[in-house]
């Protein structure tokens, strides 16, 4: 037998280079997806067992309203939320890298750590810390002579959640914008300068636009994040059961369905429904962003 | 323009820090609070200020309490945690290396579509796959087991897209063509050639990998029902519903071991990041260009 082409002996190592991944995606996330997929067609009955329902479980998913105040809810913690935490990374990262902030790496590990910390931690801790029993807040506000609001009540607990959000990643998304904006060239801000621009001038016009890949990717990380919201409310509720109820988030919900209410087929046709906004509004922003940057 | 061209010119400098020292106090500050409160008994943590210390020095007592309460269950859970992460994150990050490498250096059918299945699997959280896996894994009998943790670690969709565009920069393709010329097999390359040169890639992708099997709640609580396979996350809240959950007396001495128990699971992670600042950094950096 004639010697292969070049070519053709590597490229069959691109497969088993890649075969590894193949498997654990398959058996991880393709997998459960589908068997997901499948379960939601069907429902448990006292009477005739495991039945195929058609599209039964979607119809009740679309007007349960456990669900709907669900969505709702995390809709209304992303629009506030994620800006919120983002602007504060975009501040941090352009402090970081402008070269006017003394000990700018002690900066950049600082806000970066609370990352390094589970959600389980940081929730357990911010909860002691909103609590009255021996909380920080009403320590000070104590000290002030100040009335703080209950911060666990009803009113005040998605403002709450959303602040341990914030604590926990907006290091993790300042460095990702870092990162973004030390692989700017050099010579454009050279150039930038030879032109007579001021360093606002320079963030305006060279940096914020630089920086829109990966506020873009941020943006919808975020996104996927506060729809899946589960492991920061899922803490406090031990500390205010009659405000964060078993419906509170979507994700929470799910898992209640399936795990306190024996009802598999509904929960996994929630969950299908839950992964399906999640990726049309991410999919959504990617897409009107995209056409905004063909436009200019 | 330098680092030392645009140090030039300090003005602002000091209002800019000042604004940037208020975040670092609210990044810092409740960590500041976990370490003063680890160090005080129960009857201190209600009683005196929280970033104080309280009567007497209770750290080494705490810790005491936590690594022998139920047995040394905590360290157990230690265990479990480092065992998932090590196993889980380092597998993730050997899979996702040796994945993205094959896509960005090797031609081979089916390239492309594989990509791009991977790509639009990153915006599938993975908390919302959480119930189904529990689903699917009751059925093959892999339910409270280590494995139900560990597998879906080792999926990184994210991890396998950085170490592509990681790869693309960092081997040559020149280098590849000459370590073939030398009768160099493809393996042998990868090991000794390749594998050093993707070394910062695949620090960041085992660093991000390792945050998330470290810090994962929702997984194990779905998938375990043993205590003896606990991550610390799980363990963690057991423990503080058994602070919160009743008001008899004997429920707040749980408090000094929830605060002194998150305290010791936050550390490993912690002096990862400052040892390895060097590596994570350059390697998320050089992830973030083009593309």
């Amino acid at each position: 037998m004639s010697k292969p082409p070049p070519t053709a002996r590597p490229s069959r190592y691109g497969y088993v280079f890649l075969a590894p991944f193949l498997l654990v995606f398959l058996a991880a996330i393709v997998a459960p997806l589908l068997y997901a997929l499948h379960q939601s067609f069907f429902q448990d009955r006292l009477i005739g067992g495991t039945v195929f329902v058609g599209l039964d479980n979607y119809r009740r998913a679309f007007t349960d309203h456990l669900f709907q105040a669900g969505l709702l809810r995390v809709a209304l913690f992303l629009a506030v939320q994620v800006p919120v935490m983002l602007g504060l990374a975009l501040l941090a990262a352009l402090a970081v890298d402008s070269g006017r902030l003394i000990r700018a790496g002690l900066f950049r590990i600082g806000i970066f750590i609370p990352y390094a910390v589970p959600a389980v931690v940081a929730s357990l801790m911010w909860g002691y810390l909103y609590g009255r029993q021996f909380g920080l807040v009403h320590q000070v506000g104590d000290a002030l002579g100040l009335a703080m609001p209950d911060l666990l009540g009803k009113s005040w607990m998605l403002a709450s959640i959303g602040n341990i959000a914030t604590w926990e990643y907006v290091g993790y998304n300042m460095l990702i914008l870092y990162a973004a904006l030390r692989a700017i060239p050099e010579e454009l801000y050279e150039a930038a300068s030879v032109d007579g621009a001021g360093e606002f001038r320079k963030a305006w016009s060279i940096k914020i636009p630089a920086l829109r890949q990966a506020l873009l990717l941020a943006t919808v990380f975020s996104i996927i994040g506060s729809f899946q919201l589960f492991n920061e409310p899922n803490i406090l509720q031990a500390l205010a059961p009659n405000v964060i109820t078993t419906s509170y988030t979507p994700n929470m919900y799910a898992y209640n369905l399936a795990f306190n209410g024996q009802q598999f087929n509904y929960s996994a046709a929630v969950a299908v429904v839950l992964g399906a906004v999640t990726a049309v509004v991410a999919y959504t922003v990617q897409l009107r962003t995209a056409r905004k940057e063909q436009v200019l | 323009m330098t680092a030392r061209a645009r140090r030039r010119r300090p003005a602002g400098s000091t209002a800019l820090t000042g604004v940037m020292l208020l975040m670092l106090v609210y990044t810092l500050l409740p960590l500041l609070w976990l370490v003063m409160s680890s160090t005080k008994d129960s009857a201190s943590l209600f009683d005196s200020f929280g970033l104080w210390f309280g009567h007497g020095f209770h750290l080494f007592q705490n810790v005491h309490d936590v690594v022998t309460y139920d047995g040394g269950i905590y360290l157990r859970w230690f265990g479990n945690t480092v065992l998932y992460s090590v196993l889980g994150a380092g597998g993730a990050a050997v899979i996702s290396t040796a994945g993205g490498y094959a896509l960005a250096k090797y031609e081979f059918r089916g390239r492309r579509l594989i990509f791009a299945v991977v790509l639009g699997a990153v915006t599938i959280p993975g908390t919302a796959l959480a119930v189904p896996t529990y689903l699917l894994f009751s059925k093959v009998g892999l339910v409270d087991s280590p494995w139900a943790v560990l597998i879906p670690s080792l999926a990184s969709p994210f991890g396998l897209y950085l170490m592509r565009v990681y790869a693309l920069g960092a081997v040559p393709d020149s280098m590849l063509e000459a370590a073939r010329i030398d009768g160099s097999g493809e393996l042998r390359t990868f090991f000794t050639i390749s594998l050093r040169l993707l070394a910062p890639g695949f620090v960041t992708v085992l660093l991000f990998s390792l945050v998330a099997t470290w810090n994962n709640y929702f997984l194990p609580l779905i998938v375990l029902s043993d205590p003896q396979w606990f991550p610390l996350t799980v363990g963690l809240n057991q423990w503080n519903s058994l602070a919160t959950g009743a008001s008899s007396v004997g429920t707040t001495n749980f408090y000094p071991l929830v605060i002194t128990g998150s305290l010791l699971a936050i550390v490993p992670l912690v002096l990862a990041f400052l040892f390895l600042q060097r590596f994570w950094q350059s390697g998320l950096a050089a992830g973030s260009v083009k593309e």
